[in-house]
């Protein structure tokens, strides 16, 4: 075996450069690979974070859901076997509220996968602007339990959570709607609800989480403010915001939830399946990208070993002549071609560490609206095995086959010449 | 006298392109360190034969004895052991390893037998290539020498093994008349003083003439049988 290993080693000390041109094959796929994922999953994982620090891993609400099977009339004529028909109904008048919020409250928070519960009362509301109203959303919250969940203190630009505290009506403002309505911290605002309540509010403090949807149109008040706006009692809320301690599995805590209240539970994954498929088409992407240029190194180490071996017909068959098996023939060209595999993939996972570090050193261009400074770069050791495992079988793939065939070469035929 | 090789009723065809019989009902046997040139016309079939005691070529019927042991039907990898440790092959073209030095050329039969340790294969690679003259130029690229000079390290390399027979294929076929002498020389040595058996086909009638006997072959069969 140390023969052949002698052999191969000498095959391709002797062709230097043809050596380094096929492992810089190998280097490019394997750092390009290692490129794309870097920054493809720091993209996911940066949408990832946005998307959570807006949605909670599980929203509890009341859905608007009427029975439209029971009608008064068809009561009143069941007895007489009358068919009734009641064209296009309409909803009763129904609250949205959770019934007997502050008992589920206390339970979830008994719960041991739960880490934080925070109650919700959401309505629309206008914001008057001189004579111009502005359509937005006004959130009554328990500001601590709020600001836990979706870490408000870093996406604070003026002002702390905890103001809205301490101030008599205070209010807690999107930067986006803030700028539209031209206000500062200390600045007066007036709310109108869709039933015509007004009120109004002192700003002290602005917030700005990176998603402009939530930003122009999201204000945070205390949930007494609300209530009070709403002209509702206190243990008035249509919300339930949790978070797990892991969020992986929220979807089935979702559904276990529901089960148990019987209110709707929306895991965050449902709530933003749009971003969760983009994420997967990211995925699929880098892995597509990434095969293709590694199968095109594979053919670069495939045609390079071919023409190794037509080079060699003389050598092999003199050695098989000496007494070297076909075995030992497969054993000399294949570890070749794992030699170039390995070093190649070692300089490429150095390359696309390289690659993905300055990547993630380049600033991101400049947007309110985004709260990025460079470009999303992630550095995980599993894509770094991947990568060296992807690295040693193309080349292993690549190898075989040309080995077999040197392997099979017919001593008589060239040595007769 | 013990003897080296035997072959009983030896028959080969060729089926491409045409079938032919190229070797008919061949029998005969050469004792231990005999020298025995095998020569007739071109296409008589006397370098297919060498080829079929060599192991090399496997198609074909009868039955080859080397040593004693019976070659005939064994398995590929079994056949490159058995080559390995008892034959020594040379050809009209040297084919050496162009990548590795004389020293290498020479000692990589040995370690691929791996009877001995490197130390003592490089010692007695030393010896061989001292008997025939060519230790000065150990490290030397193989590919840097002349003709005859390579010539001459193939046999070399076919020595290291101490193997029981050496088979010869046209080893003269490229050398001037000198280095032809200079082989013939070394062939007859070891045929005589060391004991090896050598099987060589040749052209060359002067190279047959001094030999201990000549197997003469004409279409595929063996002369005076």
């Amino acid at each position: 075996m140390m023969v052949d290993a002698l052999i191969a080693k000498r095959h391709l000390m002797a062709n230097k450069k043809q050596t380094l041109v096929a492992m810089l094959g190998v280097t490019f796929g394997i750092g390009m690979f290692i490129l794309m994922i870097s920054f493809m999953i720091g993209v996911n994982q940066f949408m990832e974070n946005t998307m959570l620090s807006s949605t909670p891993d599980i929203h509890i609400y009341n859905d608007i859901k009427t029975d439209y099977n029971v009608s008064i009339a068809g009561e009143y004529f069941k007895s007489k076997g009358t068919l009734v028909a009641v064209h296009h109904p309409k909803p009763k008048q129904i609250n949205l509220n959770l019934k007997n919020a502050d008992g589920i409250m206390n339970d979830l928070r008994e719960d041991p996968a739960i880490k934080f519960v925070s109650p919700l009362l959401s309505t629309q509301a206008f914001y008057n602007y001189g004579p111009v109203q502005i359509n937005g959303y006004i959130y009554g919250v328990n500001i601590l339990d709020e600001a836990k969940i979706f870490d408000l203190s870093s996406k604070m630009t003026a002002g702390v959570p905890e103001n809205l505290l301490t101030a008599d009506k205070g209010i807690i403002m999107g930067r986006g709607l803030a700028n539209k309505l031209n206000l500062g911290m200390g600045d007066m605002v007036t709310l109108t609800t869709p039933t015509g309540t007004t009120m109004s509010f002192r700003v002290v403090g602005l917030f700005a989480i990176g998603i402009g949807t939530i930003d122009d149109t999201r204000s945070y008040v205390s949930l007494a403010n609300v209530q009070q706006l709403m002209a509702k009692d206190r243990s008035y809320i249509t919300d339930i915001n949790i978070k797990l301690k892991s969020n992986k599995l929220a979807r089935e805590k979702a559904e276990e939830l529901f089960k148990k209240y019987n209110y709707k539970s929306d895991d965050w994954e449902t709530a933003n399946s749009s971003v969760m498929a983009s994420n997967i088409v990211r995925d699929v992407l880098t892995y597509v990208v990434s095969i293709t240029l590694l199968t095109v190194a594979g053919f670069g180490i495939y045609n390079i070993m071919n023409m190794t071996i037509n080079n060699k017909m003389k050598d092999i068959a003199i050695l098989k002549a000496q007494g070297f098996s076909g075995r030992d023939i497969v054993q000399i060209f294949l570890s070749q071609s794992l030699f170039i595999g390995f070093f190649g993939a070692i300089m490429g996972e150095i390359l696309g560490f390289i690659l993905a570090y300055c990547l993630s050193r380049v600033p991101f261009p400049h947007n309110d609206f985004i709260s990025l400074k460079f470009f999303p770069v992630i550095f995980n050791p599993n894509h770094y095995l991947f990568g060296m495992f992807f690295g040693l079988v193309t080349p292993f793939i690549a190898g075989l086959m040309p080995s077999l065939k040197a392997s099979k070469i017919d001593p008589v035929v060239i040595l007769r010449g | 006298m013990s003897i080296a090789l035997k072959v009983e009723n030896l028959n080969k065809y060729f089926h491409e392109p045409d079938e032919f019989h190229v070797l008919q009902d061949i029998s005969f046997s050469v004792n231990k360190g005999e020298f025995v040139p095998v020569i007739g016309k071109s296409g008589c079939g006397k370098s297919t034969l060498l080829y079929l005691l060599s192991t090399l070529d496997t198609d074909y019927t009868g039955q080859i004895f080397i040593n004693n042991t019976l070659v005939t039907g064994q398995s590929q990898n079994s056949l490159a052991q058995f080559r390995n440790e008892n034959i020594g092959f040379v050809f009209q073209f040297h084919f050496l390893l162009p990548e590795f030095t004389v020293l290498e050329n020479v000692m990589l039969p040995a370690l691929k037998l791996g009877k001995y340790s490197k130390e003592k294969i490089e010692e007695k690679a030393i010896g061989k290539l001292r008997q025939l003259q060519m230790d000065s130029f150990a490290n030397k690229l193989s590919s840097k020498l002349s003709g005859g000079q390579q010539q001459r390290v193939a046999i070399t390399r076919a020595l290291i093994n101490d193997p029981a027979i050496i088979m010869a294929d046209e080893p003269t076929g490229n050398l001037d008349s000198v280095n032809t002498g200079l082989v013939f020389d070394i062939f007859r040595d070891l045929s005589h003083n060391n004991g090896i058996t050598v099987l060589t086909v040749t052209h060359d009638l002067d190279f047959a003439k001094n030999a201990d006997r000549v197997i003469e072959m004409t279409d595929g069969r063996i002369n005076g049988k």
